[in-house]
């Protein structure tokens, strides 16, 4: 009996926050965000380094076969880190799409390319994960689909797009495909890649060789594990800094962080936000070896650590008074990261309702 | 990660079970209210002498001898939280005064008091707390001056619970006037037959005296029924305050809380209407499941480390004030769904449970209160999980 961390998934941890302490630093997420960049390719190329866009992809196909906690863990240093690089889709959801439902074909012409950071892939599953906006949706007829996806993850630039269909069905969309159409959107989190996608007649190529559908849940629940990852490491950064800020600043002749008022919103967020870590884990180690348990547990984790991490993240600022609402301190990139994770992929609401479903409570209509 | 204990702890499990096949039916079936009833106590005995409580007392204090092992501790509890049997005893003596006396007494205490006190035969109370003491202990104002080979006590304790149906207390007084207040202080144990003792129930909001009051006039004790020296009663207090923050907020009775909840949404109904199909109850119940099973993996991550000796830091410091938090809402949760019929108490028509959740409602506040304050908790966080600064003391006037 084990719950906890193996000395390897440790270090995986460390190195990966090591890494990101050099090569993602406040000045450069700032630079990344004013630029644009939501995929720094500096920051990027050192990923691919340490193996991470390819710990999904089986050492078959070039990569190293490792689980969703593994992953769960870079997510956490990612958010820790507010990282301006894609993780999500081109690293965690794409490779499990082509894993379960690609072709030897397709699985032979992507997941290596994937897996070295040669190639990108996005995904536009909002629809099928969140329910569709605005009438959105993409039908897939004669090979061709037309529609629109909205809240797309990390497609700019990418290569390769996994999209799912209203009917369920997962495709392969070339970035580059005649008649797609990307509009960039713009969100409160500059750190992440999110965009609409219009099919005009759009050629793709169905990911039809294993069970799509089993295949598209399990994209989500990893997404949500994920997303909630992102959230626990970027909280924790935040109460990291409403400690350090509180232990400077100093009111009324002495620092702050000496105040009850101020210790007891430190102790909240952290007594409030470590037992998501415990959840995070086990929803991770659920996907990968308790596969009934898979999708309950990343609802929970999604939901709880959303809240959460909402929590935290208006507290830290309210812990850094004025300065937190200011630019100058750049707080505001973690609170607004936070904020993008709790929408993407359902909202708590949903997930909650989600989870209310697979345990039979929710009648049928 | 690794959930499966392995053939040696489940050929463990094996065993237990087939104690329980064997023995179910001599589990007690009547308790005893404040002492444990007979049937407790052979219950008891029979538990020892199969390793299934007192697991790692040692042998020669009427203990079981075996070396600690939190994961067979905890197989017992799932298998006997399984087959819906009893577990051991686990009061006050048993759960904070033996480990005390095992670290910090005598010879001669531990072979007096260890061996009665695990078979369930001296029932023990805690004299700590007093009217003006409650969060600042170690302020605590009870005398007791020297008499040739005896203390002499005068004072009051309060929040004593079983007071009036123990044999002996563990209290603290101060028997060093003029060293400052946390070292003056001192642990002492004798018999609550001890002339000049009056308990006096203390009755709560929930309408039970789950608590006394115990005044002490002149109470005499012999200066040898001391645990550790004079003046060390602050560092043997917190030895056993440690034993019981462990004790408040077990996730797996959140666990079953909210599984009783999930039936009770399933049976009850409004306008016809299942509570578990009425969707803002739902949401209710899926947020605090959520926080529940956070727990429940929690307190494995815990129990991982302490098995191996690692400190988990902040993540245990917070099992107190969240555990408690997650009991009080979700008893608050079953009175809400239970509408009008939630507020129904004593021996009314309707009730449902026999009141037990507003029961719980109110005794769950009091947990939160007691055993160190919610407060007092985020104090602890603060200040030993994330290194801030203490409180300065107000300048002297």
């Amino acid at each position: 009996m084990e719950f906890g961390l193996s000395e390897d998934q440790k270090l995986l941890q460390e190195s990966i926050g090591g890494t990101l302490d050099k090569i993602s630093p406040l000045e450069r997420v700032r630079e990344a965000a004013d630029k644009g960049e939501t995929q720094a390719a500096d920051i990027a190329q050192a990923l691919a380094g340490l193996g991470v866009y390819g710990m999904m992809v089986p050492e078959a196909h070039g990569g190293l076969g490792l689980g969703l906690l593994d992953a769960a863990l870079v997510a956490e240093m990612l958010g820790r880190h507010v990282a301006p690089a894609g993780f999500i889709a081109t690293a965690v959801m794409a490779p499990i799409a082509l894993a379960g439902a690609g072709s030897k074909a397709q699985q032979e012409a992507w997941l290596p390319k994937l897996a070295s950071g040669e190639a990108k892939a996005g995904a536009a599953i909002a629809e099928a994960a969140s329910g569709a906006r605005e009438g959105a949706g993409v039908t897939a007829t004669g090979g061709k689909l037309n529609g629109k996806s909205l809240f797309a993850l990390e497609a700019e630039e990418a290569d390769i797009i996994i999209v799912a269909d209203k009917a369920g069905g997962l495709h392969l969309v070339k970035g580059d495909a005649k008649g797609l159409t990307e509009v960039k959107l713009t969100s409160i989190d500059l750190t992440r890649g999110l965009s609409e996608l219009q099919f005009d007649n759009v050629e793709a190529e169905p990911l039809s060789s294993g069970d799509a559908a089993l295949t598209l849940r399990r994209m989500i629940d990893a997404g949500r594990v994920m997303l909630a990852a992102d959230t626990l490491g970027a909280g924790w950064m935040m109460i990291e800094k409403a400690v350090e800020y509180a232990g400077e600043r100093k009111q009324f002749g002495r620092v702050i962080g000496s105040f009850q008022a101020v210790k007891h919103m430190c102790a909240e967020m952290a007594s409030e936000l470590e037992p998501c870590r415990s959840l995070i884990w086990y929803a991770g180690h659920a996907f990968d070896t308790v596969p009934e348990e898979a999708s309950l547990m990343a609802a929970h984790a999604k939901a709880l650590t959303s809240e959460v991490g909402r929590f935290v993240a208006r507290t830290a600022t309210e812990v850094h008074g004025g300065m937190g609402f200011t630019d100058l301190l750049g707080l505001h990139y973690w609170f607004k990261r936070i904020g993008l994770n709790r929408q993407m992929l359902g909202s708590p609401e949903r997930v909650r309702h989600e989870a209310a479903a697979l345990q039979g409570w929710v009648a049928a209509d | 990660m690794d959930l499966t204990y392995g053939p040696e702890y489940e050929a463990f499990r094996a065993e237990v079970r087939d104690f329980i096949s064997k023995n179910r039916d001599k589990a007690p079936k009547r308790f005893g209210v404040s002492r444990p009833s007979e049937e407790s106590i052979a219950w008891q005995k029979l538990l020892i002498e199969h390793g299934l409580t007192a697991r790692t007392i040692p042998k020669e204090y009427g203990g079981y001898g075996a070396e600690p092992d939190i994961l067979k501790s905890r197989i017992i509890a799932e298998e006997f939280t399984a087959a819906k049997l009893p577990m051991g005893l686990a009061n006050q003596g048993i759960s904070m005064l033996v480990p005390t006396l095992l670290e910090l007494g005598t010879e001669e205490q531990k072979k007096k008091w260890i061996e009665p006190t695990l078979k369930g035969e001296v029932i023990w109370c805690q004299g700590y707390s007093e009217p003006g003491s409650g969060s600042d202990l170690a302020s605590l104002q009870t005398k007791a001056t020297e008499d040739g080979d005896d203390f002499i006590i005068n004072g009051q304790k309060i929040w004593t619970s079983t007071a009036h149906a123990s044999d002996m207390i563990f209290c603290l007084v101060r028997t060093e006037p003029d060293a400052k207040k946390h070292e003056g202080i001192s642990y002492l144990i004798f018999p609550m037959t001890t002339p000049g003792i009056e308990v006096r129930p203390l009755k709560t909001m929930t309408g039970h005296a789950e608590f006394n009051e115990v005044f002490f006039t002149n109470v005499r004790v012999p200066k040898k029924d001391i645990v550790a020296g004079r003046g060390q009663g602050w560092y043997v207090a917190n030895a056993t305050l440690k034993h019981e923050r462990g004790m408040l907020g077990d996730p797996n009775q959140a666990g079953t809380r909210l599984k009783e909840i999930v039936d009770l949404m399933h049976e009850e109904t409004v306008d016809g209407m299942r509570l578990i199909d009425h969707p803002i109850y739902r949401d209710r119940l899926m947020q605090l499941q959520a926080r529940v099973l956070a727990m429940q993996f929690h307190g494995l991550r815990l129990l991982t480390a302490a098995s191996k000796k690692e400190d988990p830091g902040i993540a245990r410091l917070i099992v107190k004030l969240q555990g408690c938090e997650i009991n009080h809402q979700l008893a608050a949760l079953a009175i809400d769904v239970l509408g009008e019929i939630g507020v129904l108490y004593g021996d009314s028509p309707h009730l449902r449970a026999h009141g037990i959740w507003q029961h719980r409602y109110m005794f769950d506040l009091g947990l939160i209160i007691g055993g160190g304050t919610a407060q007092i908790q985020k104090n602890i966080i603060s200040e030993r999980g994330l290194g801030m600064p203490r409180e300065p003391k107000p300048a002297k006037a």
